[in-house]
């Protein structure tokens, strides 16, 4: 039920209303005086979209082209590019396999709750036509022979406007087949330029005659379709997480040696888990340098797979495994296995990033890096790289462990604390002599300074010198302070006021 | 079974020491330290700038590398940036000693990289991860703890179970990577662990070298609460900067200037 125009109206209807005469776009009052136990609910346009989407996904596992058509009115649909995809279903029965595509459709589909019609044809126009608004759950539309089946069906079949099926119909104008002979001059001079190039592009779509281009990109994606993709499709539905484990070994086993072929290491992989009631499930993984190692790949997604619901056995259960390198940079074939990196390429880059004194075995380090960093993301994985600057909390930097930057040197020549709160905290300094604190309370304790050095005097670089003064005092007067207990503290006066910034060892 | 003339050969009555060391190592359960020839299993004490003096504290005169080691702050903030400083001691010589990375698993983002450096653990041989919950920092330790490629793997942990104690150690034992559980809540003793030895750093006001001595420096009073086959007892240590010594020099690498028994009378330590 929806609201159209100010008045409600029926948005969707089930097999037991449509047999009561009820039909989408009727109003409600209509549709109570046609069928009086109506039970109505409010539509809910996003979770339907919600769910299409879901669905379209799902469909990738018979074409990496799909896209949700929502189509709001006459049906929503999936829009699927088979070019190439139908032979695997190929049998004797069906040479061509396209029959038998959209008979696996229809069916799965069908055991999830889904009433599905499908069709296939040489142009979407067709397609989309047949599924809605041909005789058949299922139709294939042979090369070439679109005009013949196009032409008993509804002129609405041609995704016009409402307004343009209405003009068209108030004319007599009923079959896309009555389309077929009109003069185009003529059709121009009923309905003006506009209507006219609208249903007659239409038409030509659907004929083939003129092109639909459709984006090779998958629009779910937002990218281009991945070459590498490795698919591996199970007789028996699997659940169990070491036959995921097993699958997935099988399709590193595929994509790798093709990615070791082309000279490249995959730096970002999709897993896409096809289940046998519609749904899909997808685990990712990333790799701090270019990889082709199964094991070490397999390693990385064994942490994602671990939080992944195996459903019941045969119920939910997992039909197909597609695996898919996202992301991919080109890599050296020393690099192949990474117990290797030590004597490749990889171990100066490592010696790069460590400082080249320091880079002993470093390169080591990147299967480690990876796995925690698939658990416990990328940016919780760094090194501290020193900065220049006179501020300490600008002083260091945090960086991937594998980023190459050339670090600057660690300043030694003052005294720093080995501890750095995120924060400068306010402290009350309840005594002074000759600037520095006698007292201060802090975290609710009092202290009693018993030494203090100081000041070190620390101003922002000149071109930040503004912005900090406009917070405040443009410099700040740094204390090392000893208190009675033997705790050290690094304290700065900003203008009157007292701040705690870090605990010396 | 120690023979007269022997004894007074310095070099035969070392080797005589390290052999009782072996054996003692076989009878605390320690079968790895106890090749004698084995040195390089063993982080001497010798090498860690500041911790000369602890040599004595343990067996080995050295912390056994292969193993999972527990140092307890003795209060939460500002007492367990002593901790923190003494792990970040003991890290430092274990990369030079291991030639390899160190992996330091926080809580907090607080640690300070210029701090670590005064302490002798340069930060490019640091590798830090950052894990919020406590069963992370146990995972990720012991995913270091198993990868060669590291000298040693340190992790704040609050809570460590006995058995969890025990498998770091294993991991430890496996690879030969050294672990540091460093305890920085403080306040309490925690439950017993695995680990071979555990530790207890409390810092003190250092004395005033001088009446007029104003400088801040490092001391602490650390324990050494458990090790099988150590001696438990207490040290002060006392660092004073080659500033202090020399007047102003631009290095900051702190050395050892008194170790002291908490109970016998202070003694120079061979720093």
């Amino acid at each position: 039920m929806v609201n159209s125009q100010g008045r409600l109206a029926l948005a969707a209807v089930n097999p037991a209303a449509q047999a009561a005469g009820l039909a989408p776009g009727q109003g409600l009052a209509d549709a109570r005086a046609l069928c009086p136990a109506l039970a109505t609910a409010p539509a809910d346009g996003a979770a339907d979209a919600r769910a299409l989407a879901a669905l379209a996904d799902w469909c990738l596992r018979y074409t990496p082209w799909t896209a949700p058509d929502p189509s709001a009115g006459i049906g929503a649909g999936i829009w699927l590019d088979i070019t190439g995809c139908a032979h695997l279903f190929a049998s004797p029965q069906c040479p061509e396999g396209e029959a038998a595509l959209l008979a696996d459709l229809v069916e799965r589909l069908g055991r999830s709750g889904f009433v599905a019609r499908a069709a296939v044809a040489d142009t979407p126009g067709a397609a989309w036509a047949l599924a809605r608004f041909g005789p058949a759950r299922t139709a294939v539309v042979p090369p070439g022979t679109q005009r013949s089946a196009l032409a008993p069906l509804p002129v609405a079949a041609l995704r016009l406007p409402a307004a343009a099926v209405e003009d068209l119909e108030r004319l007599g104008l009923r079959r896309v087949g009555d389309l077929y002979d009109l003069p185009r001059a003529a059709v121009e001079a009923r309905f003006g330029a506009e209507r006219s190039g609208q249903v007659l592009r239409r038409l030509d779509q659907a004929l083939g005659l003129s092109p639909e281009p459709i984006s090779r990109h998958n629009p779910r994606l937002g990218r281009p379709l991945p070459p590498w993709r490795a698919r591996l499709a199970l007789a028996e539905p699997i659940s169990r997480s070491e036959d995921v484990a097993a699958g997935l070994a099988r399709l590193l086993g595929q994509l790798c040696p093709r990615l070791e072929r082309e000279g490249r290491g995959a730096r970002r992989l999709e897993l896409c888990l096809f289940r046998s009631d519609a749904s899909l499930d997808r685990a990712a993984i990333g790799t701090s340098r270019p990889s082709r190692d199964p094991d070490h790949l397999a390693a990385l997604f064994a942490e994602r797979l671990a939080g992944l619901e195996t459903g019941a056995e045969g119920d939910g259960g997992i039909e197909l495994m597609v695996l898919e390198a996202t992301a991919t940079e080109p890599m050296t074939p020393a690099q192949t296995t990474l117990d290797r990196w030590v004597a490749g390429t990889e171990a100066l880059a490592a010696a790069e990033a460590f400082g080249a004194a320091e880079a002993f075995g470093a390169a080591g380090l990147g299967p480690l890096v990876d796995r925690l960093a698939a658990r416990l993301g990328a940016a919780n994985v760094m090194r501290l790289a020193a900065h220049e600057s006179h501020l300490p909390e600008r002083a260091v930097r945090r960086r991937p462990v594998h980023v190459r930057d050339r670090g600057h040197a660690w300043t030694q020549d003052r005294e720093r604390p080995i501890r750095l709160l995120a924060r400068p905290e306010p402290v009350r300094v309840t005594a002074a002599t000759g600037g520095a604190p006698d007292r201060f309370d802090w975290r609710r304790a009092i202290h009693h300074v018993a030494r203090a050095e100081g000041p070190e005097r620390l101003a922002p670089e000149w071109w930040r010198a503004e912005a900090a003064a406009s917070e405040g005092a443009p410099f700040r007067d740094y204390y090392r302070v000893e208190d009675r207990a033997g705790g050290r503290f690094w304290l700065f006066r900003a203008g009157d006021d007292w701040f705690l910034h870090g605990l010396f060892g | 079974m120690l023979s007269g003339p022997d004894i007074d050969d310095r070099r035969t009555a070392e080797d005589r020491l390290s052999a009782l060391r072996a054996q003692l190592a076989v009878i605390e359960g320690l079968p790895e330290m106890a090749a004698g020839g084995r040195r390089d299993q063993v982080l001497p004490f010798a090498s860690v700038p500041g911790l000369t003096g602890l040599a004595e504290a343990l067996p080995w005169a050295g912390l056994p590398r292969p193993a999972l080691h527990e140092v307890i702050a003795a209060g939460p903030a500002p007492a367990d940036a002593a901790a923190t400083g003494f792990c970040a001691a003991l890290l430092g010589a274990l990369a030079l000693h291991a030639a390899a990375p160190v992996l330091w698993i926080v809580r907090d983002t607080t640690l300070y990289g210029p701090g670590l450096a005064a302490f002798g653990l340069d930060p490019a041989r640091l590798v830090l991860v950052r894990a919020p919950r406590n069963r992370d920092v146990l995972w990720a330790m012991e995913e270091g703890l198993r990868s060669p490629a590291l000298a040693a793997v340190l992790g704040e942990a609050d809570d460590v179970s006995l058995f969890a104690s025990r498998r770091l150690q294993l991991a430890a034992e496996g690879t030969g990577v050294t672990g540091l559980l460093l305890r920085r809540a403080g306040s309490r003793v925690p439950p017993p662990s695995a680990a071979v030895t555990r530790w207890r750093v409390q810092p003190i006001a250092g004395e005033a070298l001088q009446a007029s001595d104003a400088i801040v420096r490092t001391c602490w009073q650390v324990e050494l609460l458990r090790c099988r086959g150590g001696r438990p007892g207490t040290w002060i240590i006392d660092f004073r900067t080659e500033e202090d010594a020399h007047g102003r020099t631009t290095d900051s690498v702190p050395v050892p200037a008194l170790l002291r028994d908490g109970s016998d009378p202070p003694r120079r330590a061979a720093g």
